[in-house]
């Protein structure tokens, strides 16, 4: 019996894809990340059934087309200024779920400024941060996350310190901010982790809508294109050498 | 009774803001516009029509906070001078590239670089030719008094939300330190959820509803031929503000030998440049023009073909003499004057520069 003959009913269904996710097929390369976020924020989204209440603002970077998936109104940001994008909407539409969804270049590099003060002016926006160490999109060079020794397109030699500095972790830096009520390191690798994961997502987002200030939701992700390995060995690498560097858990709240 | 008070330029960005019913003001300190936030702060509007003001960390966090208010629909503004501009460029062709409508004001100052805190009209081509990447026009508005900053609000919101694309007023540290009576207009009620609803439903981030597919705000196409289609349904739309929207003033034109054409405080200066050379006998004429995009180079045409010579009067070294030149086509002598780095010149030194570089 061919599957699709099979009839589904409702005592025997054990997984369906939410109504939130759009039906388009993703550009996310297999083994990324970025579907697995993506699916949890829809199932959070569906869940809390604020899907017309709910405005995303998708950044610049591999999840530029997050607005493709995602089956909400959305705000494609300037690279780096997806934060800013959010305050504004936020401010004008109180009444609004409104997330951010960036990369680290986007939201630790070219955006560290506009990522900051949002932070420190308390804004009531979720930012759902995913950090995989590496520019996907533009294909493979060095990030503010890239790991010392790590090689990147920009880095054939590692990452030296001496001439690139250092992988910084922003989440652990805007837990000092005031405005900051939440902030936490996940990860969608294994079953459990992203079990873990869609709880953080679910806290942040009623952080916002109670108005306690922003909450960030880190995600150390792979990029198995960009590292230059299967997706299984991507998963094998970043616990071996992401995880200890970026450990996963709560930081703030 | 009309409301008349005695205010700055500045001052009075900040007043018709609240009054034209603004949702949103974004900005970032810098001189000579610093007013435009501080007048805001201090009356509170929040209070009373509901408008949010926010100093954001820097310009480029304004002109973003901006796309994202005016992709919810809502009128939202943001105020700076020439090196804020710049950095607000990227911003600004993203919104034009996105078709959102909102208002950006520029009390321009003398550069290049950090330049001068002293009025100046060097951004002129900024603000006419783009002033950022990619093929895109923001409509601009020069106002010469401090009235035209307050007129020029509400008329700048009706022409974002018309077109749906960005406009500038273009003003310059004069019109934006001086003080000068203005006539008020009464307070016009903020939109209601359900008037942008009706204004901007069909695009505008509002919430996704049940009954109609996702909003998606985004100057993103990679498919070149699509991006050539919204390229040309751009080019449509510039069509039709260059047929309907050109603004101009004329003083004494008719009978004209020499024309000066001059915008914004320049022109208010050479208005006395006028008299002086009429009562010596020549017969000068003025065109201010009022939109620099769309910018009038039929009516400067017409005027041109009875006289003898044109003088552009600018504070900056020689930027709309050449729009004056391609509407003039070689017709007549075409000359410009100028004082740049923040020096502004006297109606005498205008009408020198008139008589030696045209009258002759």
């Amino acid at each position: 019996m061919a599957m699709s003959e099979v009839e589904i009913k409702n005592e025997n269904l054990v997984y369906r894809k939410s109504p939130v996710l759009t039906d388009n097929v993703m550009h996310y390369c297999p083994g990324c990340s970025h579907g697995t976020i993506h699916k949890l924020i829809a199932e959070v989204i569906e869940e809390m059934n604020i899907q017309e209440n709910t405005i995303g603002v998708s950044p610049v970077g591999c999840s530029v087309f997050a607005y493709n998936y995602i089956d909400i109104d959305w705000a494609e940001a300037a690279h780096g200024r997806a934060c800013a994008v959010a305050t504004a909407i936020k401010r004008l539409q109180p009444e609004k779920m409104v997330f951010t969804y960036q990369g680290d270049g986007d939201l630790a590099a070219i955006g560290t400024g506009e990522t900051i003060h949002a932070c420190n002016r308390g804004e009531n926006i979720v930012v759902i941060y995913v950090n995989n160490a590496i520019y996907g999109m533009t294909g493979g060079q060095m990030a503010p996350t890239t790991l010392l020794g790590m090689k990147t397109s920009t880095t054939p030699y590692g990452r030296d310190a001496k001439l690139h500095g250092y992988p910084y972790k922003i989440a652990d830096m805007i837990c000092q901010l005031e405005g900051v009520c939440y902030v936490t390191r996940q990860a969608v690798h294994t079953p459990a982790a992203v079990r873990k994961a869609k709880k953080a997502i679910r806290k942040a987002f009623e952080n916002a809508l109670a108005g306690k200030g922003l909450s960030l939701v880190e995600f150390v992700a792979t990029c198995n294109s960009g590292w230059k390995q299967s997706p299984v060995a991507s998963n094998k690498w970043m616990e071996e050498n992401m995880l200890p560097f970026y450990p996963l858990g709560d930081i703030k709240g | 009774m009309k409301e008349i008070k005695l205010m700055k330029g500045n001052e009075v960005i900040a007043e018709a803001a609240i009054r034209c019913g603004a949702d949103g003001y974004f900005g970032y300190p810098i001189t000579p516009q610093s007013e435009v936030m501080e007048t805001l702060m201090e009356r509170k509007p929040w209070e009373t029509t509901g408008m949010v003001v926010v100093q954001a960390e820097s310009e480029i966090a304004s002109i973003n906070m901006v796309y994202g208010g005016a992709a919810c629909g809502k009128r939202v503004l943001t105020s700076s001078s020439s090196p804020g501009i710049s950095l607000m460029s990227e911003g600004i062709s993203y919104i034009a590239g996105a078709e959102l409508p909102c208002v950006i004001v520029n009390v321009s100052r003398g550069g290049p670089g950090l330049g001068t805190i002293q009025p100046s009209q060097s951004d002129y081509f900024q603000a006419t030719k783009g002033g950022a990447h990619g093929d895109f026009k923001l409509i601009v508005l020069a106002p010469n008094s401090v009235q035209e900053m307050h007129d020029f609000v509400f008329e700048a919101f009706d022409l974002a939300f018309k077109y749906r694309n960005p406009v500038m007023i273009l003003s310059d540290g004069v019109i934006g330190q001086m003080m000068e009576k203005v006539v008020l207009a009464p307070q016009r009620p903020r939109r209601t959820p359900e008037e942008i609803r009706k204004e901007c439903g069909d695009w505008a981030l509002i919430g996704k509803g049940a009954d109609r597919s996702r909003h998606v705000i985004t100057s993103l196409e990679l498919d070149p031929y699509r991006q050539e289609k919204f390229n040309e349904k751009l080019i449509e739309k510039y069509k039709k503000v260059e047929a309907n929207e050109v603004r101009y003033e004329t003083i004494m034109t008719d009978d004209a030998d020499y024309l000066i054409v001059a915008f914004g405080s320049s022109a208010r200066i050479c208005m006395r440049t006028v008299e002086m050379a009429r009562t010596e006998g020549y017969k000068v004429g003025l065109l201010r023009p009022i939109t620099l995009y769309p910018f009038p180079y039929k009516q400067i045409a017409e005027i041109a073909a009875h006289t003898k010579g044109i003088l552009t009067a600018e504070l900056n070294a020689g930027q709309m003499v050449e729009d004056v030149r391609l509407a003039v086509n070689g017709a007549v002598p075409v000359a410009h004057f100028g004082r740049t780095g923040g020096a502004v010149f006297s109606p005498d030194e205008a009408y020198e520069a008139l008589k030696s570089k045209i009258i002759k």
